[in-house]
């Protein structure tokens, strides 16, 4: 290690809320030249917003951000880029219609004779840069960026920030999307701009990978940091604890369910996304869905639901033949879905937490069209108390709550419609640990009602711990099955890496 | 930090009421019509706050009334209809051709709101199986059905025999022009749709966020025509009132630039662009804060010429001033 303990980049006492949520509660870090440190936390811990503040997208509320000793207030991702910050996000912003060198090299584009973009130059540095990083097999430079996978994207994002000039490198979970092949190619690559002296931040929540590249590792929790200590101190029990501020077996309860006749059955399912899925769930079953972002999980649900079109196999609801059309069929066959993106898909945030919950149940609310208040009313009370939504009351527009609250609100919704079937995709993600553990007691409570429930989810903690049985995706395919009981993260990777070759290039 | 978080559940529940909540944006509204009206009424003492005048404004606002509450509608559940003004003059024409052809006034109003009907479905259709957005879909029409209107009878206007249609132009009921119980009638209906049915509240959810209200099992393609088939409806029923008032099937006049008016009338309301989010109250709190100000800027002598400027204006402010809330509160 040739840390010299100066640090390049100091943040001291920074606290960050977003109306009701404390994002960041004084919190205190330093970054130091040549080391890896990893920044590790659960989702919604504070991890993406301590790196917004580094990289001028949000300022903090209290505290200071120190860049060589010298306090600066960073106003944008051009000042922060200024002075050598990148930050290399999990979600890269392409530009499909542009080229791969296009894409990379945006916002610096060199000119010829003063005005024409010299092209002959932009492909050079491109194709420099994918050799060095030894991934001339899977881009180049002249390819237009419309049909790359998100693994290619993700190459794309990690170049950009390797431009020179880069004195901290950020990179928010930069393995979500990519093989071990690529991923080890990416790992070489940090380890040499370690040796270069940059000090690289490294967010990531899997311990394994954690353990082989960093140095040193400061854990969040809900916003705060409770630890920042040497890897060689860190093993995987404590490292969960530190996390989730509790032993896992006080998060899941693994009770034994009898379970009831099966609630939804595919039988070769295809559609432009998935193929020949089958799979089954039964009345008071929880069956996970692992698998790596983009290989087909959210496709399994958008197919059951009736958003996509299923081109072959069949689907039986509750032992009848089901085929829907769209998602009221789904509604009507009492299917429900917690989507991924709850502000995107599933609330309606300017709207009050009763619309939100009566939305699926028009009625049980209503007569003959018309709402009758005092019913529409007692269904959302009853449905907030059960799931304790703090909020004062239910007429508060939804966007006014918390992750975990607005959580709750979906599961409301849900609830009130007493559904056979309930999907649930990240049911977790962006919520606190306290509303996380809340939730994962009430799926548990769920099924226990013999509610059958089909869990995507990304994290391992929570598929492992939740599911009686795991199905492994990779590339729109099952691509194998194991028992919850059983099944480890490695297990499960396994799987999710099985076909996991990427398209070679024409 | 480890015990799940057990605040009190939740009591108590506010009634929704269908004038909605008397929000921040209906009492500014509200000061911005009694200073038009203070205002007006001091450069004008003789005659602008006298029952006359008032009933004027009253009668005026009908038809922009009329147009605001459907464009409301229309912007809830995010679209946008700058046809309507056209389809007025359009169903005027019809109304007045079919009333020529049969001498029968419930054939000639049943001709003229079936061809709001006709011309509202078509603009649904446009723009759900184009798809084209709703703004170039209905800027196309606004021409077509201008167009058709002219076509008609050559651009000329059609004089129209009904003494039940002059009733409705200059009748009264205790006191109060029929036109303007109309107005109430239309109102009150509008009101009790949007807060008091599952339709309605499914207009503000698909507005609000069209992947949820799909999610949810509504079906927006047939909510969407269902809208704009409503919204020429409104502007059918809008211009047999002008019918009544002109006694005549009018191509253009009366009619031009009402769409600027009712969207404008809409936005001031409340209405965000963006859809789910929109008062009746707020639109007709709109509306005769519009009315009073044409009639005050008549009253007052200002040109036409920069009438038209004052109403551009302002529809551009009430745009801006809606972001800058919207900002502040960092929605």
């Amino acid at each position: 290690m040739t840390t010299s303990r100066e640090p390049i980049v100091q943040v001291r006492g920074v606290s960050k809320s977003f109306g009701v949520v404390k994002a960041l509660r004084d919190v205190s870090a330093e970054f130091y030249p040549g080391e890896v440190c990893a920044l590790m936390g659960e989702n919604g811990a504070g991890k993406s917003t301590l790196m917004r503040l580094l990289e001028g997208e949000h300022r903090p509320d209290e505290g200071e951000i120190r860049i060589g000793g010298q306090v600066v207030h960073l106003r944008s991702a051009r000042e922060a880029q200024a002075h050598g910050i990148r930050v290399i996000h999990q979600e890269p912003e392409i530009i499909p219609e542009m080229t791969v060198a296009e894409n990379i090299f945006i916002g610096d584009f060199r000119a010829r004779s003063g005005i024409f973009l010299d092209t002959d130059d932009l492909f050079e540095r491109a194709r420099q840069l994918i050799a060095s990083l030894g991934i001339s097999g899977l881009l180049a430079a002249e390819q237009p960026c419309r049909d790359l996978g998100p693994a290619q994207r993700q190459l794309i994002e990690i170049m950009r920030a390797l431009r020179p000039g880069a004195k901290l490198l950020a990179f928010d979970e930069p393995t979500s999307s990519l093989t071990e092949d690529e991923a080890g190619h990416l790992f070489a690559t940090i380890r040499r701009l370690r040796e270069e002296g940059v000090s690289v931040v490294y967010i990531s929540h899997r311990l394994k990978e954690v353990l082989e590249l960093a140095d040193r590792c400061i854990v969040l929790r809900d916003g705060a940091v409770v630890a920042s200590l040497p890897v060689t101190e860190i093993d995987e029990a404590k490292m969960v604890r530190l996390m989730v501020g509790r032993p896992i077996s006080d998060l899941f309860h693994r009770r034994v369910r009898q379970l009831g006749p099966a609630r939804i059955e595919l039988e070769n399912v295809t559609t432009k996304k998935i193929s020949n899925v089958s799979l089954t769930v039964r009345a008071g079953e929880i069956v996970g869905l692992g698998g790596l972002i983009g290989s087909g999980r959210t496709e399994v649900a958008r197919a059951i639901v009736g958003v996509d079109k299923v081109i072959a196999g069949k689907m039986r609801a509750s032992g009848a033949a089901y085929a829907p059309a769209s998602p009221g069929d789904a509604i009507r066959a009492r299917i429900g879905l917690v989507p991924e993106d709850r502000k995107q898909e599933a609330l309606l945030l300017v709207q009050s937490i009763r619309d939100n919950v009566s939305l699926v149940v028009p009625q049980k609310i209503s007569t003959f069209g018309f709402i009758n208040s005092a019913r529409e009313n007692e269904l959302a009370n009853k449905h907030v108390a059960e799931l304790r939504v703090k909020t004062p009351s239910i007429s508060q527009p939804v966007g006014k709550l918390s992750g975990g609250n607005q959580q709750k609100v979906v599961f409301a919704r849900w609830q009130a419609s007493e559904p056979l079937l309930l999907i649930l995709d990240e049911p977790t993600r962006g919520i606190d640990v306290g509303a996380k553990a809340e939730i994962y007691r009430l799926v548990e409570d769920l099924a226990d009602k013999g509610i059958a429930i089909l869990l995507i989810s990304s994290e391992m903690t929570e598929l492992l711990g939740l599911s009686d049985r795991i199905l492994v995706m990779s590339e729109g395919r099952i691509t194998g099955e194991l028992d919850g009981a059983t099944a480890t993260e490695e297990s499960v990777l396994d799987l999710a890496m099985n076909h996991n070759s990427m398209k070679a290039l024409p | 930090m480890n015990a799940p978080s057990t605040t009190q559940p939740v009591v108590g529940a506010p009634k929704t009421s269908i004038f909605g909540r008397t929000g921040t944006q209906n009492i500014s509204l509200l000061i911005a019509l009694i200073a038009l009206l203070v205002i007006f009424t001091a450069l004008r003492p003789d005659v602008f706050f006298t029952p006359r005048n008032l009933i004027n404004i009253g009668l005026a606002i009908t038809i922009l009334g009329i147009l605001a509450m459907a464009q409301t509608l229309v912007i809830v559940s995010g679209g946008l209809d700058i046809s309507v003004g056209s389809i007025v003059g359009m169903s005027t024409m019809f109304l007045a051709v079919a009333m020529q052809w049969t001498d029968s006034t419930v054939v000639a109003v049943l001709v003229g709101l079936l061809s709001g009907l006709f011309a509202g479905a078509i603009n649904g259709l446009i723009i759900v199986y184009g798809p084209v957005n709703a703004v170039i879909a209905t800027l196309g029409t606004m021409s077509a059905f201008r167009g058709i209107a002219y076509i008609i009878n050559n651009g000329n206007s059609i004089p129209v025999q009904s003494p039940a249609l002059r009733m409705l132009g200059t009748g009264t009921l205790l006191g109060l022009p029929l036109a303007i119980w109309l107005l109430i009638v239309i109102m009150a209906g509008f009101m009790i749709f949007t807060k008091k049915t599952i339709i309605g509240r499914n207009v503000y959810a698909m507005g609000g966020n069209p992947t949820v209200a799909r999610l949810a099992g509504i079906p927006i393609p047939s909510y969407q025509i269902c809208i704009y088939a409503m919204s020429g409806v409104a502007a059918a029923v809008a211009g047999m009132v002008l019918a009544g008032r002109t006694m005549s099937g009018q191509p253009a006049s009366g009619s031009q630039g009402l769409e600027l008016e009712a969207i404008t009338a809409a936005i001031l309301g409340g209405c965000a662009l963006t859809g789910g989010k929109g008062t009746i109250v707020g639109a007709m709190l709109g509306v005769l804060i519009i009315g009073v100000l044409n009639n005050g800027m008549i009253l007052t002598s200002v040109p036409t010429f920069y009438q038209l400027l004052a109403k551009g204006a302002l529809l551009v402010l009430a745009v801006i001033v809606q972001e800058r809330q919207k900002a502040r509160k960092g929605e």
